[in-house]
């Protein structure tokens, strides 16, 4: 699953409702035992990133809860078990080169929240 | 052109072809790796198991060789060398011609002639190959054994343990870490490991290696004194041999006990062969370390140029962290030198144990020996390296801050020689040339020098000589705590108030740049709280604040939170108690009394985090604020009421201290307490500020933590009745709030204001700055403007939504996983974690 994948015949699939989201922060949701991190920053374009919601260094299902901000113009949230900083668009570890964490393709249609698979 | 062959592609071989590389040698040079892999960092070796994978290690690729123009051949050894016909031939049958040949054929694992070492699954530890042995054979078993004490048998212990096996070290010697570390070192080491779980056995020597025939295990070690001791699995690890069979079958000069023998041109008995390494004999001695193979690696490629280095021995000083544990040894670390006089501090509470071993004439440091605290090692080592004269009493380098200890060497005291960074021999002259040359800022003097690249262990060092070549260019040394704002906290809290800011996103569009981070999101939210006291969870102030701050809660390695509620002065009612037993039960909590007074539940997943605290809120608890940076706890003893000495009601104090204090945003945690009486059970000197009772009122302290650094609190005013006790807490704290940098605690704070303790004092008691009225002021409307956040959540159905662990399903975070221990749930580890999910799976 990769941001490749996007394409015009793809099926969105619907996650939450725009009201679930909060702004400048990050929630969860599940598809089918994955954990997807959501995070909303409505000042930004576009307003909506997803990626993996597991830490791969700190072992846990944590992005979610981290605080989002930039560094070097990158979007990034850090985890809020070691501080490390994961880049919002590309799923990069900023700070360990080999390390990304899954990115996946979201979007607001209207009200609802949809990954586009 | 010039024909180099490298023999063997380890650290130092590949460092050799790095620096001819970079040289104005014209060769053609071919590397021969026994070993199926490039180069890779062998020194990190152990974090293979903590998730490094061997692309994280590797010092170089094929086709980075190949770019180079480096002929390399892996996975081929060479099996002899023909010193007539300058040839050598492999074992699978190449050939290759040589002008001048560079033996870095390493070394090799010592491994006990004990019978039944060659059992499986016995093993050794060295190379990426030996690690995927390792993982194999530990599959399955329970237990896993080190043979060696020593600083790779500890590596390799950190390895064993990684992998989740009960971890047993065995020593011959009576002690770990003989060759660098004193007795007491080794003794204070041995506690520190054990603490962590890894089970110690010294002065053990291993009889036999058999099958376990009582099933305990698959194998079982009989010592010489009659014990034994049951495994799954064994890893050698007891020392090192150099590779120079090579060496020896071509006629060169070997050691009596090993080694090629070379010259301070690194010239073996033949000048066209070069031996570099741990293969290398100089001067009677293997250096077993890569900062010294290295040096020998540059030594040996000076020879094929103009300007000549000899090598000429090396600095065997050493600073790591063995399973998390910081050990540092310098020079003689065994006092061996005749007359020479030894100063020793060790403090057991804490584990921390250091040696200093000085000249008769006390004024040349000769060695230290450093375990459980590393911090004064960069000092010491410049004090050794460069004979710099010790101070007139040595002692004061080792001992504890509070004990009127000498202050760090300066940097401006080290002479230009220094070597700052050992492992790529940068000096603090050459730090000062590249500045010279227009590369001022930190990052810049470190990519130009690459100081500070290599283990990182300098990198405290580096800025501070950075920094004092700023300031006495006259140039401003960067305080902004981060990108986005060119302020530091205290100016950021004066603007703030200043200006009647009231959200981050006005302050940093008038006075920062870009979006913010987790440096000066949390710091300005903080500052934010301090002034204005909002609701922490309002939607402006959401993604300001931390994880913690956030859920109200303190996160956990697993992703699963502790709760702690207030128990004011650590008095609370039976039926309080029940609650608290009941909660726990109900959402299968572990219990922990902390050091605070307090009773922690740990495991709470975060969507239980509300119904836990509706059920204590009902109980009457309120948030104990463990998870900000505000008013912890404020211990007590239990005073006139019930104790024969108590002079006054200590709890009665701490009760409306910490209620009146309590939700207070400050720049770093703050702890106090209240002692009945001078003998002072409720520790009031470790807080940063403490409170001792009087036979005619309170004394109070200031200024005192306990953790990483202790200290003691300093003796503010005396005798005070109620009211001004309370009035000059009130000024202390609030000028604390508004003056300290980020991350501050109050004991740092005090040494950096200008005048100290007596400064502090003008301003809390004198009012010497006129503005007594106005800290108190703000104190008061803190205070009356408190609320539960806990209790302000669970009233509020929108914030509640924030607690889901799913914003679109009900389920529970499948990975995170419980295991029992000593009737108390405790997080699974990694393994442990893997193994349940795949059998659930």
């Amino acid at each position: 699953m990769s941001t490749d994948v996007l394409v015009a015949e793809s099926q969105p699939i619907n996650l939450c409702m725009q009201g679930d989201l909060i702004p400048n922060s990050g929630i969860c949701a599940e598809l089918d035992g994955e954990q997807i991190a959501l995070f909303y920053l409505p000042n930004e374009s576009p307003q909506l990133y997803a990626l993996g919601n597991w830490d791969p260094i700190g072992k846990a299902n944590i992005l979610s809860r981290g605080m989002v901000g930039d560094l070097d113009g990158r979007l990034v949230v850090a985890s809020p078990m070691y501080k490390q900083h994961f880049d919002l668009l590309t799923g990069e570890c900023l700070e360990e080169a080999e390390i990304s964490v899954p990115v996946f393709p979201v979007s607001l249609f209207g009200d609802h929240v949809m990954l586009c698979l | 052109m010039l024909k180099v062959v490298v023999v063997g592609n380890g650290m130092v071989g590949h460092h050799y072809v790095e620096q001819l590389v970079a040289s104005d040698v014209e060769a053609q040079i071919t590397v021969i790796g026994g070993e199926t892999r490039p180069a890779y960092d062998r020194v990190h070796l152990s974090e293979f198991f903590a998730g490094r994978s061997p692309e994280d290690l590797a010092l170089t690729t094929r086709d980075h060789y190949r770019e180079l123009g480096v002929e390399a051949h892996f996975g081929d050894m060479v099996a002899s060398i023909d010193r007539d016909t300058k040839t050598l031939t492999t074992e699978s049958g190449k050939q290759f011609a040589y002008d001048k040949l560079v033996l870095a054929t390493g070394s090799y694992p010592f491994v006990p002639p004990v019978k039944g070492n060659d059992l499986e699954p016995c093993t050794v530890y060295r190379t990426i190959d030996d690690l995927g042995t390792i993982q194999a054979q530990a599959t399955g078993g329970k237990i896993g054994v080190v043979v060696g004490g020593g600083l790779l048998g500890l590596e390799c212990a950190n390895a064993v343990k990684n992998l989740g096996l009960e971890t047993h070290v065995v020593e011959f010697a009576p002690g770990l870490m003989g060759v660098q570390l004193d007795g007491g070192g080794s003794a204070m080491l041995r506690r520190k490991i054990e603490a962590l779980g890894v089970t110690v056995h010294t002065s053990k020597a291993t009889k036999v290696i058999e099958p376990d025939a009582e099933g305990e295990a698959r194998l079982r070690m009989q010592f010489a004194d009659g014990s034994s001791l049951a495994t799954d699995m064994i890893v050698f690890s007891a020392g090192i041999r150099p590779y120079d069979q090579l060496a020896k079958d071509c006629g060169l000069t070997v050691g009596e006990r090993g080694g090629i023998e070379i010259d301070y041109h690194c010239k073996t008995s033949d000048s066209d062969i070069f031996a570099i390494g741990e293969c290398a004999l100089f001067g009677g001695r293997i250096y077993g370390l890569v900062a010294p193979g290295y040096r020998m690696a540059e030594a040996a490629v000076s020879q094929l140029t103009n300007e000549v280095v000899p090598f000429q021995g090396a600095d065997m000083s050493t600073k790591l962290k063995l399973l998390g544990v910081d050990v540092g040894s310098i020079g003689d670390a065994h006092g061996k030198e005749a007359g020479s006089v030894a100063y020793t501090f060790s403090d057991e509470r804490i584990d921390v144990y250091k040696r200093l071993i000085v000249s008769a004439d006390g004024k040349k440091l000769l060695g230290a020996v450093l375990v459980g605290d590393c911090s004064d090692y960069d000092t010491l080592l410049q004090y050794f390296l460069n004979g710099i004269a010790l101070p007139a009493d040595p002692q004061t380098l080792i001992l504890p801050y509070n004990a009127g200890a000498a202050p760090a060497l300066g940097a401006a005291a080290l002479p230009a020689t220094a070597t700052i960074c050992s492992c790529h021999n940068v000096s603090k002259g050459d730090i000062v040339n590249a500045m010279d040359a227009g590369f001022c800022s930190l990052a810049e003097v470190k990519s130009e020098t690459a100081a500070s690249s290599g283990c990182g262990g300098c990198a405290a060092l580096l800025k501070s000589v950075v920094d004092d070549e700023l300031a006495s260019r006259g140039l401003e040394v960067n305080k902004a705590m981060c990108e986005h704002f060119n302020l530091t906290r205290q100016e950021m809290f004066h603007i703030v108030k200043v200006e009647s800011i009231k959200s981050f996103e006005e302050l940093i569009s008038k006075h920062g740049s870009g979006r913010g981070c987790d440096i000066c999101k949390p710091t300005a939210g903080s500052i934010l709280a301090s002034l204005w006291n909002d609701y922490v969870l309002e939607e402006k102030h959401v993604g300001l604040q931390d994880t913690n701050d956030t859920f109200l809660a303190n996160m956990q390695k697993n992703g699963t939170y502790s709760v702690v509620p207030r128990i004011a002065g650590g008095e609370i009612t039976p039926d309080k108690l029940i609650t608290i037993g009941q909660v726990a039960k109900k959402y299968n909590l572990y219990t922990k009394i902390t050091g605070g007074q307090r009773i922690d539940l740990f495991g709470a997943r975060v969507q239980h985090l509300p119904g836990i605290w509706e059920e204590l809120i009902a109980a009457g608890f309120e948030t104990g604020h463990a998870y900000g940076k505000a008013l912890r706890t404020v211990k007590s003893c239990v005073g006139s009421t019930w104790c024969r000495y108590g002079v006054q009601d200590s709890v009665a104090m701490a009760l409306y201290i910490e209620n009146r204090y309590k939700g207070l945003r400050s720049p770093h945690k703050l702890k106090s307490a209240v002692s009945g009486c001078t003998r002072e059970c409720a520790e009031a000197q470790s807080k940063d500020f403490g409170v001792i009772a009087t036979e005619n009122g309170w004394n109070l302290f200031v200024g005192g933590n306990g953790g990483m650094k202790p200290r003691h609190a300093d003796l503010f005013a005396t005798d005070l009745d109620d009211e001004t006790l309370i009035k000059y807490i009130d000024r202390f704290l609030m000028f604390y709030v508004r003056t300290a940098d980020r991350l501050q605690r109050t004991s740092v704070w005090m040494g950096t204001l200008e005048g100290g303790l007596d400064y502090l004092k003008q301003v809390v008691i004198e009012d010497s700055l006129g503005i007594a009225g106005e800290l108190e002021e703000q104190m008061e409307s803190i205070v009356g403007s408190y609320q539960c956040e806990w209790k302000t959540t669970v009233e509020d159905p929108e914030k509640l939504k924030r607690f889901r662990q799913f914003v679109n399903s009900k389920a529970e975070d499948r990975e995170i996983i419980f295991v029992e221990e000593r009737g108390q749930p405790r997080p699974a580890t990694d393994a442990e974690r893997k193994q349940l999910l795949a059998e659930s799976a």
